[in-house]
């Protein structure tokens, strides 16, 4: 295999360093917990999103379908092990009739996710016959369409709490730091989706991905199995977001089906930002993208307030039009031009 | 002895546009056969419909005695048939190297054998096609940066490294050097005789065909004008005027 | 759902009503997808800002009803606003976009659809607006059937606004330059037309269409800064049905769109109208690609 996906020991070094960091992290800066476990979730969105994008050139706009999926589908089952669902939304979750103890807590949330991955997985499995045959920007646009009307679908089911949207289970005061729970599974779904993505592009599949990137019907004619090898990267894609978005149910508390779960103009569009702003195509690009968008936003939110969506759309121009090959595309270009070893 | 592809009746229309009328032709095992013809006389359409690319309006293609006029492209792949192009095709964002991995036995293996990394054995085969076609020193670029004589060489190496039984090859000479061309002449010879590759190749330069084919056919109009052995075929009143009056 | 339909059954001019509601609205649909498929077809850019467009369009208006300016006027006051917005767009952002993988300038037009969004929000406020005419309403049968005279107008304007830019696009030079680079952008410019001004005013004069076709819609119909992805899908959507170039594919499916989304909203509930919409888009398109794939092709 070629220089750059072989984990070099300059790699696996920063991958280390990486993750010493992110272990100790929210204990050095215990004020910012939410927002550093909001970008491990965002690592997780934007690697996700270049599987199938940055990699198979197959640009979706609708990933958020799965985030949803898997938010709604945790928050349920965490609620149904205890209490029926119905009457948990329709008493809008909250106050002191539903209560859960630690054990059910840790439960729900450990059957949760598992849950939350399947749905999720089990929806990229059936749409992706019917999606994946679509090209291009007719991709774009239908996964668009799917991820936007999944959330005006759920916002009219009262079951899962329709327009008002739906509470995750009140964390215990017994169980303590649960933040820093929540941080430390969102670390954990980070490095398993970074180590799972690092493996996968190391093997011919990824290259096959590549190649349907470049050229898909050289491809097929090549005798690759092209429809099964995007299935494969959509469902391996969609599981991982169905888990990232059980968590960030969890981390955000109210799941509002059009501004939290399906939030196709925010997350769904933020994703594909952050991978390209950090290079697509490139394993250590959406990390990197994640975290310099994860910054830009805190920082918008903080000295743009009520303005900090138009500044993340102008963000989005400036990268799509001037920007596109991203941080890790311009190293390289630079490294190439003096002659130097790709990062 | 069963024609290896044997393609009886072939017809394709485009709209009003009739590209193949009725065009039949069979192609040995271990052969090489040449197809001629001046532009626009359905060659091209005649590799798309043969490798599934597009459907026929009537007539019957069999590849190794099975009918594949009804399968699609990858089926057809699969099964032994691969084919190059006019303009080369080869994947730009990948290094000629790693064009070659993903190209290695890829009809033959299962699924599941992609997540696997490259084994001993294929990276063997891929440095020996590499060289074989001269791009060793090319290993590591980026397949889009190479030029459009590398780029045919590296997709030849490709169709090579997938173990085609025929290999259908559109024009493989044109575009590339003048002084080259009798490498890649050589180098198609080796694979039939080594390799044992069954060839069916477009050309449009003469030399190369009249050295290489043992068979031709010459199409017109979409039809089937004429077919022979080279010599046969280089002296055939019709063909010349087919050319000369296409010219 | 099904006492909804059952009322439908029972009473067949309220399934008149809905159609003729559809078909009205229908043509302002069909206004903002001609203009879609100009821009595609010249520039192969798909402006994902297109329903912002109209939006703005339509507060634009209302806004300028608010401060007493005829309901008449305030159409090609909005129409010029959003044309000059239009080249404003197109030499900041959409001239770099020209040319290259359609994914960057899809990207690039959400992210003005975000941004012009927004700043909707932040200037006209989050509510729903509406400028309204007072020119009153027909009944008929018996008062079942009600059809505001507005939306007529609305209707009949829009036919019109279509009509004459296809007669522009067809019998001015600037109209037949424009399809001249749609055609063979190269042999144009060895004509000496300047395709980067060409892109421009396809751009702009779409923006205006837009702007038109929204302040019209903002005189007897909501509008709301939210309201712009909707747009954008139904446009994207009857450009995908009729095709490029195809003015009566455009209308037709259009008013199809207009009737199928007034008979939902109504069968389905009106929180699931905009749900229909967008799941209908991802209808079309599979149906679509898989009618293609039946002759080893697919939608490109």
């Amino acid at each position: 295999m070629s220089d750059a996906r072989t984990l070099t020991p300059k790699r696996l070094l920063l991958i280390a360093s990486l993750l010493a960091t992110g272990i100790v992290a929210p204990l050095l800066f215990p004020a910012y917990q939410s927002q550093l476990t909001e970008l491990l979730l965002f690592i997780v969105f934007a690697l996700c999103w270049d599987l199938v994008g940055g990699q198979m050139g197959y640009n979706s706009f609708g990933n958020v379908l799965f985030v949803g999926l898997g938010m709604y589908a945790a928050a349920i089952v965490q609620v149904w092990l205890v209490y029926d669902v119905g009457l948990y939304n329709a008493a809008r979750g909250g106050g002191t009739a539903f209560v859960f103890d630690a054990s059910q807590f840790l439960t729900g949330l450990a059957l949760g996710i598992p849950a939350a991955v399947l749905i999720s997985a089990l929806a990229a499995w059936l749409l992706g016959s019917l999606v994946l045959t679509m090209r291009g920007h007719y991709f774009a646009i239908c996964t668009l369409g799917l991820g936007i009307a999944a959330g005006q679908i759920a916002a009219g089911i009262p079951w899962i709490g329709a327009g008002s949207g739906m509470l995750t289970p009140n964390p215990p005061e017994s169980l303590g730091h649960v933040p820093l729970l929540l941080y430390y599974v969102a670390l954990g779904l980070a490095v398993l989706c970074t180590l799972t993505f690092a493996w996968l592009l190391s093997t011919r599949f990824g290259l096959a991905l590549n190649a349907i990137r470049d050229d898909e019907d050289k491809a097929e004619a090549m005798g690759l199995k092209t429809h099964a090898a995007k299935v494969t990267a959509w469902v391996v894609a969609a599981g991982f977001l169905g888990a990232a978005g059980a968590l960030y149910g969890n981390l955000v508390r109210f799941i509002d089906p059009i501004q939290t779960a399906f939030a196709g103009a925010t997350i769904g569009v933020w994703m594909i930002l952050m991978a390209l702003l950090g290079g697509r195509g490139t394993l250590l690009g959406p990390i990197v993208g994640a975290i310099v968008f994860q910054v830009t936003k805190e920082l918008f939110w903080t000295y743009l307030l009520g303005w900090q969506r138009v500044g993340l759309g102008l963000l989005i121009i400036l990268v799509a039009v001037f920007f596109p090959s991203g941080i890790v595309g311009f190293v390289r270009e630079r490294n190439a031009a003096s002659g130097g070893e790709k990062p | 002895m069963m024609a290896l592809l044997e393609a009886v009746g072939v017809t394709k229309a485009f709209g009003g546009v009739v590209a193949n009328d009725g065009v039949s032709l069979a192609v040995a095992e271990g052969a090489i056969v040449g197809l001629i013809g001046p532009n626009g006389s359905g060659k091209t359409t005649l590799f798309n419909t043969i490798t599934g690319a597009i459907p026929i309006e009537s007539g019957s293609i069999r590849f190794k005695g099975k009918e594949i006029s009804q399968l699609l492209t990858g089926g057809i792949a699969r099964s032994g048939l691969i084919r190059t192009y006019q303009q080369p095709r080869v994947y730009g964002g990948l290094t000629t190297r790693d064009n070659m991995l993903v190209s290695v036995s890829i009809r033959h293996g299962s699924f599941a054998g992609l997540f696997r990394r490259a084994r001993e054995e294929a990276q063997e085969k891929v440095d020996e096609l590499l060289d074989f076609v001269g791009l060793t020193e090319k290993s590591g670029t980026l397949a889009g940066d190479l030029s459009f004589g590398q780029q045919k060489l590296l997709e030849l190496a490709m169709a090579l490294a997938n173990e085609p039984e025929l290999l259908l090859l559109d024009e493989p000479t044109a575009g590339i050097n003048p002084a080259l061309i009798n490498d890649v002449i050589d180098r198609l010879k080796v694979a039939n005789a080594a390799l044992g590759v069954t060839l069916l190749i477009i050309e449009h330069n003469m030399p190369v065909i009249m050295d290489l084919a043992q068979h031709v056919y010459c199409l017109a109009h979409g039809r089937l004008l004429a077919e022979g052995p080279p010599q046969a075929i280089q002296n055939d009143a019709l063909v010349l005027d087919a050319y000369l009056g296409a010219a | 759902m099904t006492s909804n339909l059952l009322i439908l059954y029972e009473a067949p001019a309220l399934g008149l009503q809905l159609a003729i509601d559809g078909l009205l609205i229908g043509a302002v649909f069909a206004l903002a997808a001609y203009g879609m498929a100009l821009v595609w077809g010249v520039t192969n850019i798909i402006n994902v800002a297109q329903g912002e467009f109209v939006m703005l369009g339509g507060l634009i208006a209302v806004l300028a009803a608010e401060q007493g300016v005829p309901v008449l006027l305030a159409v090609p006051l909005a129409a010029l606003c959003l044309y000059a917005l239009g080249w404003a767009l197109y030499y900041t952002v959409i001239v770099h976009l020209v040319g290259r993988d359609m994914f960057n300038s899809v990207l690039a037009t959400f992210g003005i659809a975000i941004v012009l969004q927004q700043l909707m929000t932040h200037l006209f406020g989050g509510a729903d607006r509406i400028a309204v005419s007072g020119f009153g309403s027909w009944f008929f049968l018996d008062g079942l059937v009600v059809i505001d005279k507005m939306k007529v107008l609305v209707f009949a304007a829009c036919i019109v606004l279509g009509l004459a830019l296809a007669f522009y696009l067809s019998r001015s030079r600037q109209g037949q330059a424009i399809r001249a680079v749609a055609q063979k952008p190269q042999a144009a410019s060895v004509l000496g037309i300047d395709a980067r001004k060409i892109y421009g005013l396809t751009f702009a004069l779409n923006a205006a269409i837009c702007g038109a076709a929204g302040a019209l819609a903002a005189t007897a119909y909501t509008i709301h800064p939210y309201g712009g992805l909707s747009y954008t899908i139904r446009s994207f959507m009857i450009v995908v049905v009729a095709g490029l170039g195809n003015l009566g594919g455009v209308i037709w499916a259009a008013l199809s769109l207009g009737v199928a989304e007034s008979f939902a909203g109504f069968i389905l509930g009106a929180q699931y109208q905009i749900a229909f919409v967008f799941a209908l888009l991802v209808a079309v398109l599979v149906f679509r690609n898989w009618r293609l794939r039946r002759q080893r092709r697919y939608l490109a």
